[in-house]
């Protein structure tokens, strides 16, 4: 299994046909107490780059990308309890979805953990 | 991922090189998170707004609020010539007293709101700091030129906010009088650690607490000492914005602007004075006694938004066939309510308490009610009350 990066903070990890998407803990901590998740429904066909998922914290609305393209099949349901889990658990249990990809190739232009964390150190 | 909207940034209308703040590097080392506002690098937020939010409520937080223009001004007829720019008595207003006011345009709408206080030489006033050098051209340009206005930018001002507010100030401060004789609206001379500093009790987050104006260059002195104090810590603009919105406290540039007039905001009390209604020589004055009698078209009302997703700045009010008949001017989660709150303009045939909400944002449906404010109840301390 390996996790890939957006320059806009979703991490995607591929685990077989299923990938799962969310935000990245650097992510979480620009944005600060998150109040709020809305997660796309299963089925909906998504393509890389377009608004897929809803992020609010205390100030701020932010929308989250489909770092690939593909269909949903499942929203994280726990995260409509407990909104907070995303800045508790950003790359754990706090994922956004789950998605099957219509063409893997496209993680190739995602960048790496470690290209990630460069990226990260210099904004 | 990315920044749809942004409630207590703002953006500034023209870029130009950002100031600082007098305590910008104490702000720094104490881990505030600084972003662009007003046309200053403010501090947003330190441990996170939830948290601080919830100090201020319990405890008490200092806030940074330099960015505000304090002005004084003084010459002969003061009282009698800034009452043709502000509808407030200020003839009424004693050494000591404070008020909040409007600067009015010639149609009634609000050019800013603003605090101020009857100094021994003349009238200390505290504008919005996105404001300011429009307010202090307007003043000029409708005051004679008798009348001095003096710009205090070497002066800092800080808010200490919260039930504790007082034992912590209390600590510090020498003066004439006791800070106790201070009670909600009154300001006066006083020194924290030989430091001279004029102190209202005041400020906007619906608490109890003070505003202390400070030599900018002895701003970091008194910042430490009341930060050194187990009940305060620093707060940033974050959760300025959400307390100011539960204490049914509108801010400039959202919920009050030019097309606004007092009566519309439900600032009927800016216009309270009898003296005044009956000259009626205010800015705007025919309009807004008008509407004071009649109603206004449109009136802020508080909403409690149902679900958990806020509802922000911008957001339309509907109606029945899904026309926009409303739009909201603030909103946000709200951490004491525990729920997404916002204040919107909507006709007043549906400012009832209990009227229910259609709002539309980001092409989603939300549903709301119209509910009393403040939303969280006000913590002042009041002449005459009991402690």
């Amino acid at each position: 299994m390996s996790r890939y990066f957006t320059e806009d903070h979703e991490w995607i990890e591929l685990d077989g046909e299923i990938a799962t998407v969310g935000i990245t803990d650097y992510a979480q901590s620009q944005l600060g107490d998150i109040v709020f998740v809305e997660v796309p429904e299963d089925g909906k066909e998504v393509a890389k780059g377009d608004d897929a998922a809803v992020v609010e914290s205390v100030k701020a609305a932010s929308d989250v990308y489909a770092p690939v393209s593909g269909t949903v099949v499942e929203g994280n349901a726990a995260l409509e309890g407990e909104p907070a889990l995303v800045n508790s658990d950003p790359e754990g249990d706090g994922w956004f979805f789950k998605m099957t990809l219509s063409d893997t190739s496209e993680l190739d232009s995602l960048m790496n953990e470690s290209a990630y964390a460069e990226f990260v150190s210099k904004l | 991922m990315t920044d749809t909207s942004d409630t207590t940034t703002g953006k500034p209308d023209f870029v130009e090189e950002l100031m600082l703040l007098p305590l910008d590097a104490w702000h720094r080392a104490r881990g505030g998170r600084m972003v662009p506002f007003a046309g200053y690098e403010m501090p947003v937020q330190y441990e996170g707004i939830m948290a601080e939010h919830q100090w201020v409520r319990e405890s008490a937080g200092l806030f940074d609020v330099s960015h505000m223009g304090q002005l004084l001004l003084s010459g002969e007829n003061l009282d009698a010539e800034l009452e043709k720019l502000i509808p407030a008595d200020v003839a009424g207003v004693a050494v000591g007293q404070q008020k909040y006011s409007l600067l009015l345009a010639e149609n009634g709408g609000i050019l800013d709101d603003l605090m101020f206080s009857r100094w021994p030489g003349g009238i200390y006033m505290v504008v919005n700091g996105a404001c300011k050098w429009d307010d202090i051209a307007h003043l000029r340009e409708h005051l004679p030129d008798a009348i001095e206005i003096n710009h205090m930018d070497e002066h800092a001002l800080l808010a200490l906010q919260g039930p504790k507010a007082f034992d912590a100030l209390n600590r510090h401060v020498t003066g004439e009088y006791p800070l106790d004789a201070l009670v909600f609206m009154k300001g006066g001379k006083f020194e924290i650690g030989g430091v001279p500093v004029y102190i209202s009790r005041s400020g906007y987050t619906g608490e109890d607490g003070f505003e202390i104006s400070i030599p900018a260059d002895q701003a970091a002195k008194v910042a430490d000492l009341l930060c050194g104090e187990p009940e305060v810590k620093p707060i940033g603009l974050g959760a300025r914005d959400s307390l100011r919105l539960e204490a049914d406290l509108p801010l400039y540039g959202h919920d009050l602007d030019p097309e606004t007039t007092p009566i519309m905001a439900t600032l009927n009390f800016a216009v309270a004075s009898k003296r005044r209604r009956a000259e009626a020589n205010f800015p705007g004055a025919e309009r807004i006694l008008h509407e004071r009698e009649n109603g206004p078209i449109q009136r802020r009302v508080g909403l409690i938004v149902e679900g958990r997703q806020p509802v922000r700045e911008g957001a339309l009010v509907l109606d029945d066939q899904g026309n926009e008949v409303g739009r909201v001017t603030s909103g946000g989660f709200a951490p004491t309510v525990q729920k997404p709150i916002a204040m919107a303009y909507v006709p007043t045939a549906m400012a009832q308490i209990g009227t229910r909400v259609t709002l539309s944002q980001r092409g989603k449906i939300h549903h709301g009610e119209v509910v009393a404010m403040p939303f969280v109840p006000h913590n002042y301390v009041r002449q005459g009350a009991s402690k």
